[in-house]
């Protein structure tokens, strides 16, 4: 599904390179679920946006969803994100849309039909406890209430893989559950999980196989 | 591999924990007629591409290209007029018609024309009546040019069997018959005026390529600002499994909107002036001076009133190419 093999990432600024991930290599099954530690600025995010392939890997082979995405055509690339879903750090939601169209969105680009985009971003919006908000512009919404919206519109479209970058980062306690329990359940049908977080407590309670990183490099995987 | 995927996403929904607890377990049937806006719009365009700048500008464009047109239409329009007009050739002036002749009987209208009609290569020769001549002076002295007591020349319709005839010869024994007589050969003026024409219908030309390349920079313009107004919304749809074509689409379905409404409000506006002009240049083009609104709509040639609707199709065309192209092109940044 996900595999690694000496992959770097550099960012080059007016003569300068910025070397972000350096030798990366790891594989995730099918239906693997990960979670990604690391200190802040280690580049847990930058790995998460490889892998949503937002930015391509100036080193090494990167393989997603059977391709090989330093080889794959740049129009192949929009098919494959579909099949990814991403719940950024900083949510990334429409401004200009309401809850329900930004939850929408994934489903419409993808040719859904209209009642099953309907029922389907509905349907997710209430089960992260919004549908009373299906009508709000992000600004109207707490930063709890933009994560959950987030959440939702990255596994609408049910990913076969899921990547999440500190989702928890705005939500009580209750709420982190809740999401863990998502996230369990889509791993358990067959989504393969990606989560970087900085939630110890939380990662405590839901033991799994990490991969830690530390200054761009991968130090543990076990 | 898509057979599991759809499976799974069959059991996914059934299957979603909390679902029971949340009380909104069951999808509902029938969901809110509003929950769809009219007309989505997930980039913003509405606003990252005014409805006001870029139909003014396209607007403005569409009132100088109907102008073009109208030049166009009224350079080819005089130069049929003149080439018809090319019939006779030959025009001769006599000053002074019932005057004695320099030698022998008559008058010195009789004696030109009897030298005319006796000379080998001259089809006819035939002097206009008092009406003819009206209708010729009407543009330059008004209806009542008949009456005005000017000392009028005859004017002597020449039509030729041979057109190599030496209208330089013919001008010296005419000179000789009737002195002060005018000869005016046609085909130089027609030649001249043909080029003239031919020259104003380039211009007009010009003219509307130059509009038309205003008319794809302003287009270009906005839609480079609406990109950069709304670059955050592009890369999250992008993000989402946008293409390239789907993102082109959405600011082209925009800019040829906005085109579009802008040429017609400019093509409209252009009617009126095109009248008023049609009207100043009616007595030239063979119409009476007083011409009522009716008449006037007949003015305007016909390949003008047929190409006016085209300027907003033109401007569509231009919004969409442009837009679809400028905005590929920015793409091609993310990856
Ligand atoms: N677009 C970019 N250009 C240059 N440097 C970047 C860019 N994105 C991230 N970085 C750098 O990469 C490093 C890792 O960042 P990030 O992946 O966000 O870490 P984390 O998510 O683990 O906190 C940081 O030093 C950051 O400055
Ligand atoms: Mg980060």
């Amino acid at each position: 599904m996900v595999r690694l093999d000496g992959v770097g990432l550099e960012f080059g600024q007016a003569g300068t390179t910025n070397r972000v991930l350096q030798a990366v290599s790891f594989s995730v099954a099918e239906g693997g679920f990960r979670w990604l530690l690391g200190p802040s600025g280690a580049g847990k995010t930058s790995l998460l946006r490889l892998l949503h392939l937002a930015v391509r890997p100036t080193e090494g082979r990167l393989t997603l969803l059977d391709q090989d995405i330093g080889a794959a055509a740049r129009s192949r690339l929009p098919v494959l994100r579909r099949r990814i879903g991403m719940v950024f750090q900083d949510f990334r939601l429409l401004p200009h849309l309401s809850a329900f169209d930004n939850v929408a969105l994934p489903l419409r680009l993808a040719g859904r039909p209209e009642g099953q985009v309907r029922v389907d971003a509905v349907e997710l919006l209430s089960w992260v406890g919004l549908s009373r908000k299906l009508q709000s512009r992000p600004a109207e919404l707490s930063g709890g209430e933009q994560q959950r919206v987030a959440i939702a519109r990255a596994v609408v479209a049910r990913p076969l893989l899921l990547l999440a970058d500190e989702p928890t980062g705005n939500l009580d306690d209750l709420q982190a559950e809740r999401l863990m329990q998502l996230l369990h359940e889509m791993n358990r049908l067959g989504t393969t999980v990606v989560v970087a977080t900085h939630n110890a407590a939380l990662v405590s309670r839901h033991p799994a196989h990490t991969l830690r990183l530390l200054d761009g490099r991968l130090v543990r995987d076990d | 591999m898509t057979k599991a995927v759809a499976a799974r996403s069959a059991r996914i929904g059934a299957a979603r924990p909390g679902t029971a607890r949340t009380g909104a377990g069951r999808p509902p049937r029938r969901a809110p007629a509003l929950l769809r806006p009219a007309r989505f719009d997930d980039l913003g365009l509405r606003r990252a591409l005014s409805d006001r700048l870029l139909p003014s500008l396209v607007a403005a464009m569409a009132f100088l290209a109907a102008l073009a047109l109208a030049g166009t239409a009224g350079a080819s329009a005089l130069g049929r007029q003149w080439q018809e007009g090319a019939g006779s050739v030959l025009t001769v002036q006599v000053t002074e018609p019932a005057g004695a002749a320099a030698d022998g009987g008559g008058t010195r209208l009789d004696r030109v024309l009897a030298l005319l009609r006796g000379t080998p290569g001259i089809a006819s020769a035939r002097a206009l009546d008092a009406g003819e001549l009206e209708a010729l002076l009407r543009p330059w002295l008004g209806t009542g040019a008949g009456r005005i007591a000017l000392p009028l020349p005859a004017v002597v319709d020449v039509r030729l069997s041979d057109p190599a005839l030496d209208a330089g010869r013919l001008a010296v024994r005419v000179e000789a018959a009737a002195p002060g007589t005018l000869l005016e050969s046609h085909d130089r003026w027609m030649r001249r005026l043909a080029v003239l024409a031919r020259s104003l219908q380039a211009c007009a030309g010009l003219a509307l390529a130059v509009v038309a390349f205003v008319a794809v920079a302003v287009v270009a313009v906005a839609v480079r600002a609406g990109l950069a107004t709304r670059r955050g919304a592009i890369e999250i749809v992008h993000g989402l499994g946008a293409t390239d074509g789907y993102i082109a689409g959405r600011f082209a379905r925009r800019a040829t909107l906005l085109a579009a409404t802008g040429a017609g409000i400019g093509a409209v506006a252009a009617v009126p002036v095109l009248l008023g002009l049609a009207g100043l240049a009616a007595p030239f083009t063979g119409q009476a001076e007083d011409v009522g609104a009716a008449e006037l709509v007949h003015a305007l040639p016909l390949a003008l009133w047929l190409s006016l609707p085209s300027l907003p199709a033109a401007a569509a065309a231009i919004g969409w190419i442009t837009a679809q192209g400028t905005v590929r092109r920015w793409l091609r940044r993310l990856p």
